[in-house]
């Protein structure tokens, strides 16, 4: 109860927690469109192309307001997305690579201007630091102020173009038939997911914010086939992960919120990929096994039946060797006819012979030629 | 030999190495990997830690090593699950296991030498501090382990060259020649795994990538033959370790990042100057291209017009805006070129076909 207490009362948690719940939210929903576009490790290279934006928008300004580390940091992120970009346009090389030389260079970039920074005596550089990892615990009012209100205009803008945005994700060539300017509205959605990376860039660092984008999104896509419901779904995950995160990491001292947060996302999506309805493991499982299951009742219930057509009556019980021999050796046949009997398709008749009831005889015609075996080979 | 050469040389063997498995890295489309392998095998470092108990001990390299292949195996996994895109599973996998990493390191071992800060931006300046005394040698630790990668790495290119080269190139081929693409997948990532852990100590992870990617992505754009982009490869990740040294220098910065953004400008200069594939000969050659369309257009008008009675007013080079709407700027600099060419004659105003020149419409109209 403490703990509860603390949480509405106190001030550093309360900001914490909403300034890792805006980053979440924010991540999660434009994460859904990345991770629907295949562009999962565009997020990676634009949170690492971040960081030299953060250094040098502290070295040119010698502030450290959040909006302007957030404006350096997005101007990296568009620019090394540019790169990008034109490196696979006008080059041979691929995505992959072209993904890999602009988020490790940009980082070196980086990390060469923050070490220049911090070994030159006159510059207090010093929570720039905190970017690398992600410290949520020196988040200020001002900081989840200025999150808030981009996020909010990201979330805004997202809202206002939904249905071009569902084009664009879905069906590219559609959309450009139609007559939207796809490629405008290309550039905005990159533009909103750097939003959404820089968001979070304090809270949770450049090096596992992409975990942010794709992780809520890859779980929220297991509960659900349609692109509202994933956004919210994608956007409370984030939210939930992003403020168990940054409250977990902001009780222990030198514990960076970054790799707590991915913790619990990454939890969140293990538990998605394995009971989600419909595409989880176990549910593919499950159904799996329920369709075997109903296969093997039908096919010995239909072998019986063409058994018991080689005789006048077709309640003549046969042996059940003979309908192993027909399974092919499959196994599980006595247990089938257990299954069976109690249904009331088919009856014991001495110690190992069984024949089909009424019911059983009705149901094998109703589902059809489903035998394994060929009917003259028993008798 | 003195600390500052030491270091040169650690950073030159560490890049080489790098840019070995590099190669086939970006000839295979699978640069990624090599981002969530060497985040991962921070992992591999911690557990082994655990188990051994020392840092700095030889068993923590295979038990890295062993986890970046965990981490292939569990993307592969993911990935054959359908529920996710590859570049989905690249990025959920890796940061989990990184991020297990990195608060194991916080919680249980932040006293020893693994720290996170190092993780990522490498202590190459410290290097020549760990030193290896064997066989009467005494040399820096990073130096030792990179060279025996080095060697290893040089070692399996060249006895499975061929391999390596039809898989890379011809899958289905290699896969029907009876070559499994599993060993030589998984025994690619081994050897990139290898070379990110003794990398990884010396650089830091995103270094590596760096090293891995960077220089053979230039290379590829400098060459068509796999032996050449190796050894492009090597020159290209030497030259960014020696001038990232110099410019970490010359700042007072960190080695590390100072070699990425090195590795990085050599990229941009090759993606601009690169003969045939850079930016700039492909504007060049885009810029022929129009003039000589207009010259073959202008052929094509002259030969035309040629002999008949209205030549004399169709050929003046002021009706070239009534007849082709060329402004008289680019019909001016069309016709310069077909003039340097050889296939058009100027006098008094009129334009005449050379016999270069009339050949040249004929053939560009039988086409």
């Amino acid at each position: 109860m403490d703990f509860f207490l603390q949480l509405f009362f106190d001030y550093t948690v309360r900001t914490v927690a909403l300034g890792a719940a805006v980053l979440g939210l924010t991540s999660g929903a434009l994460g859904t469109f990345a991770v629907l576009r295949r562009q999962s490790l565009l997020g990676d290279a634009m949170s690492h192309a971040a960081l030299p934006g953060v250094v040098l928008a502290f070295m040119l300004t010698g502030s450290k307001s959040p909006l302007v580390l957030m404006l350096g940091a997005a101007a990296a992120g568009i620019l090394g997305t540019l790169l990008m970009l034109a490196i696979t346009r006008f080059t041979r090389i691929k995505e992959d690579s072209g993904l890999g030389i602009i988020l490790s260079v940009f980082f070196g970039f980086g990390l060469m201007l923050l070490t220049f920074l911090q070994r030159s005596p006159a510059a207090n550089q010093a929570g720039l630091n905190t970017f690398l990892f992600g410290q949520a615990a020196t988040l200020l009012e001002r900081d989840v102020v200025a999150m808030a209100g981009l996020g909010g205009l990201a979330l805004l803008v997202t809202v206002l173009f939904w249905k071009e945005f569902k084009l664009l994700s879905f069906d590219r060539d559609f959309g450009q038939s139609l007559g939207f300017p796809m490629t405008l509205l290309d550039i905005l959605l990159t533009t909103l997911l750097v939003i959404a990376i820089v968001i979070g860039l304090q809270a949770v660092g450049v090096v596992l914010m992409s975990a942010m984008i794709v992780a809520p999104a890859a779980a929220a896509r297991q509960w659900t086939d349609r692109l509202g419901i994933m956004v919210v779904l994608s956007a409370f995950f984030g939210a939930l992960a992003g403020i168990s995160g940054a409250l977990i990491s902001s009780l222990e001292r030198g514990l960076s919120t970054g790799p707590v947060v991915v913790l619990a996302i990454s939890l969140l999506v293990l538990v998605a990929f394995l009971f989600a309805g419909n595409r989880g493991l176990a549910w593919q499982w499950l159904q799996r096994r329920r369709r075997r299951r109903r296969l093997q009742l039908e096919t010995v219930l239909s072998n019986m039946l063409k058994l018991a057509e080689q005789h006048e009556d077709l309640r003549h019980p046969h042996h059940v060797a003979v309908l192993r021999a027909m399974d092919y050796g499959r196994g599980g046949v006595l247990r089938t006819l257990a299954v069976l009997a109690e249904r009331g398709d088919v009856v014991r008749v001495g110690e190992d012979t069984w024949s089909l009831t009424e019911k059983g005889i009705r149901e094998a015609r109703a589902s059809g030629p489903r035998s394994t075996g060929d009917g003259r080979a028993g008798g | 030999m003195s600390a500052s050469l030491e270091i040169q040389l650690i950073a030159m063997i560490t890049a080489i190495a790098c840019a070995l498995p590099g190669v086939f890295l970006v000839l295979r489309r699978m640069a990624m990997m090599s981002d969530a392998i060497s985040h991962t095998v921070l992992l591999g470092i911690v557990l082994g830690f655990f188990l051994v108990g020392r840092v700095d001990s030889p068993w923590l390299i295979p038990a890295a090593a062993l986890m970046g292949l965990v981490t292939v195996a569990l993307t592969e996994l993911l990935i054959r699950t359908r529920l996710v895109k590859e570049d989905a599973a690249i990025g959920i996998v890796f940061p989990a296991l990184f991020s297990i990493a990195v608060i194991l390191i916080s919680r249980y071992a932040s006293g020893v030498h693994l720290d996170t800060d190092a993780v990522l931006l490498g202590e190459l300046a410290f290097a020549p501090f760990d030193r290896l005394a064997f066989w009467g040698l005494d040399l820096p630790r990073g130096l030792v382990v990179m060279s025996a990668t080095l060697l290893a790495n040089i070692a399996l290119i060249a006895l499975f060259y061929k391999e390596l080269k039809l898989a890379t190139f011809d899958a289905s081929l290699a896969a029907t020649l009876g070559l499994s693409p599993v060993l030589i997948h998984y025994g690619l990532m081994a050897m990139v795994s290898v070379t990110a852990v003794g990398a990884f100590d010396v650089v830091g992870s995103i270094l590596v990538v760096a090293l891995m990617i960077t220089p053979p992505a230039a290379a590829y754009l400098l060459t068509d033959r796999l032996s050449r982009m190796l050894l492009i490869s090597v020159g290209l990740a030497a030259a960014s370790a020696l001038t990232g040294f110099w410019l970490a220098r010359w700042l007072d910065a960190n080695i590390a990042g100072s070699m990425a953004t090195a590795s990085g400008l050599l990229f941009l200069l090759v993606m601009l100057f690169a003969p045939g594939r850079g930016l700039l000969s492909l504007a060049r050659r885009r810029v022929r291209l129009k003039w000589e369309f207009a010259q073959t257009m202008l052929t094509i008008h002259l030969l035309n017009h040629e002999g008949t009675a209205a030549a004399e007013m169709e050929c003046r080079v002021d009706h070239l805006w009534e007849h082709m709407r060329w402004q008289p700027d680019f019909a001016e600099n069309a016709i310069r070129f077909a003039e340097r060419k050889g296939t058009v004659r100027r006098s008094g105003g009129i334009l005449f076909l050379t016999a270069e020149g009339r050949a040249l419409a004929r053939q560009e109209m039988t086409h």
